[in-house]
């Protein structure tokens, strides 16, 4: 089967009807739910947090059979994900949509395992250092998306867990933990 | 002359003298001008003034109506005179869609209060005969013949008695043989009047026919505006003329403006069933479901005049739920509408179509209208009606490309969310899988 990275595509990949919006209630109800999965699937593997409906995301062409999603589809699968709380239309004209393969509270679960597990509970970290800092290289939190990322920090906050501060840059935002 | 007995209750009629043959006996200066057999008179007066005298021969003479019964006279049917000079008016013979059909008749006045009516129903000239009364009525010639009683009564030296071939005012007398003949020639002079008027008079005819039209319009109008069941079952006898009305009017050539609601007119009736018995083979050979345009061309083109309308088609069609026929309309979600064999199961064509897309072939490329067509042995359009109802059904689902329109089995329902990358060994995705590796790189 093919493959699109290093990720594994699906069998009905191939399938062109897969790449027409189905009329059919029943059958388009199935053909939803395949490409939510497919796609919450292939986002989480290849850590993709945004998708631009415009835009060239490798999931919605298929130059083997020769198919591509239409705008109207794309909308549709994409709102069907943010309609069950794995993603987020970031404009209103749902042009950009940021997906939670992971919800928000999973990434603030992560950042506090992230924490007792490398002792950071009292430390201070910058933003950035989580993402891309050593004692997240191999983790989940490698290259998180930065908007989410500020999103599970402000959840922590809320809750006490931690503090946020400004930093000497403009982009140079600061954690306090208090795990 | 005039007997004394007088027939009817009001004495309306006389008994008229009548020779042993059977000729009626002429007063003087009484001249036969016509003679009608098969001639019914009634009176319309209700209780009727008069018991009816059917089938005799009337004859008209300057001066009475005489009728003569054909068989022979008994004691109900006697010979009946009616003098000219009681006859207070005359009604016009309109024409009107009833008269068309039924037997000619005249009806005029007498005394001024019992109305006569005179139904013709032989083959002869009755408009000659028409003709004839008016003349003869507005003659008066019992007039003539009072003066010239009171001028003898009142005592004039001169000869009153007309004698010879001409009357006292100058007219010409038709008495004897040279009265016979005179009276043949006029007979043929009035007949060869009537011809010439008949014929020269074309456009006048012509004109009474679109009188004719233009008043079937209005009936038309009438029958449209008319409250059709407002009286409920009280008004039998009215939607019984109505429907008379109808008829008469669609052999006349003008269709019955009847709506769906109603019984439909006769004309559609006999269209739908018609209609029905033609479509058995056009549908067998279409395999069981024809499109109602392809109907209505085989439909016409067999007809070939008198053809038919589409709308007419429609009615027919749509009159099929109220028989018993073997056939039926369907419409389509697209409002594609066919014409379908009742026993033509869905079933049986769901199967076939099964059968043709589960093919190693077409479940790889899927099929077009014009594939299921071929392999069906259908009409294109019905193909794609058969297609998209199989779609809807959930046993294909659709393909749309810059190609066209395709239809594919449906694999949705056997792959499961949870395991995007399962596929099992039985089931059609598998075959599918299989089918489409055999190409792949």
């Amino acid at each position: 089967m093919q493959k699109l990275g290093d990720f594994k595509l699906p069998q009905f990949f191939n399938y062109p009807p897969y790449f027409t919006l189905q009329p059919v209630r029943d059958t388009r109800e199935k053909q939803i739910q395949l490409w939510k999965e497919l796609i919450l699937d292939f986002c989480k593997s290849q850590k993709v947090f945004l998708i631009g409906v415009e835009e060239d995301f490798p999931l919605f062409s298929n130059s083997a059979i020769d198919r591509t999603l239409s705008h109207e589809a794309r909308e549709i699968f994409l709102s069907a994900i943010v309609g069950e709380g794995r993603a987020e239309w970031l404009d209103k004209g749902h042009r950009k949509c940021l997906i939670l393969w992971h919800r928000i509270q999973d990434w603030a679960d992560i950042i506090l395992k992230f924490v007792r597990e490398n002792g950071l509970e009292d430390s201070v970290m910058t933003v950035e250092e989580i993402r891309s800092g050593t004692e997240s290289l191999g983790t989940e939190l490698e290259g998180i998306d930065r908007t989410i990322l500020m999103r599970a920090l402000k959840l922590l906050e809320n809750k006490g867990k931690l503090a946020l501060f400004k930093g000497t840059s403009a982009d140079d935002e600061g954690v306090k933990f208090s795990v | 002359m005039a007997s004394e007995s007088r027939i009817g209750s009001d004495g309306l009629f006389n008994t008229a003298e009548v020779t042993t043959s059977g000729r009626p006996v002429l007063r003087r200066n009484e001249v036969e001008c016509f003679l009608l057999s098969s001639v019914d008179l009634d009176s319309e007066d209700d209780p009727p003034r008069f018991a009816s005298m059917r089938s005799g021969n009337l004859i008209l003479t300057t001066h009475r109506l005489i009728w003569i019964p054909s068989s022979q006279p008994n004691a109900s049917s006697l010979p009946s005179s009616l003098p000219l000079s009681s006859i207070t008016h005359i009604f016009s013979h309109k024409k009107s869609i009833k008269s068309m059909f039924h037997s000619p008749r005249i009806r005029f006045q007498v005394d001024s209060v019992v109305v006569v009516t005179v139904v013709f129903r032989g083959k002869g000239d009755f408009d000659g005969f028409l003709t004839k009364l008016w003349e003869c009525w507005r003659g008066r010639a019992w007039e003539e013949d009072e003066k010239s009683e009171s001028e003898a009564s009142s005592g004039s030296g001169a000869g009153t008695v007309a004698q010879g071939l001409y009357g006292n005012d100058g007219t010409v007398r038709m008495v004897g043989l040279a009265g016979i003949l005179r009276k043949e020639q006029e007979q043929w002079e009035s007949t060869d009047k009537s011809l010439q008027d008949a014929f020269q008079d074309l456009n006048a005819l012509m004109s009474k026919a679109k009188e004719m039209v233009s008043l079937a319009e209005k009936m038309r109008q009438k029958l449209l505006s008319a409250p059709s069941s407002q009286n409920g079952g009280g008004d039998d006898e009215e939607m019984g003329s109505k429907e008379e009305m109808q008829q008469w009017m669609l052999s006349v050539g003008i269709i019955s403006p009847v709506t769906k609601e109603s019984a439909g007119a006769l004309y559609h009736q006999e269209l739908s069933r018609q209609l029905a018995d033609f479509v058995r083979i056009p549908l067998e050979q279409a395999g069981g479901m024809i499109s109602l345009t392809d109907m209505y061309y085989h439909f016409n083109r067999a007809r070939g005049t008198e053809l038919i309308s589409p709308d007419d088609l429609w009615q027919a069609c749509n009159l099929w739920e109220k028989f018993d026929v073997p056939v039926m309309l369907r419409k389509f979600d697209s409002g594609v509408k066919v014409i379908q064999n009742k026993s033509h199961s869905d079933e049986e064509v769901m199967s076939r179509i099964r059968t043709l897309v589960t093919k190693t072939e077409t479940l790889r490329t899927g099929v077009t209208a014009s594939d299921a067509a071929l392999t069906l042995k259908i009409a294109p359009a019905m193909a794609k009606e058969h297609l998209l109802s199989a779609e809807t059904k959930g046993l294909l689902c659709r393909d749309m490309s810059p190609d066209g329109l395709r239809f594919y089995f449906n694999l949705f329902p056997e792959i499961d969310p949870t395991d995007l990358h399962l596929v099992k060994d039985i089931g059609t995705y598998g075959e599918w899988v299989k089918a489409t590796s055999l190409l792949s790189v």
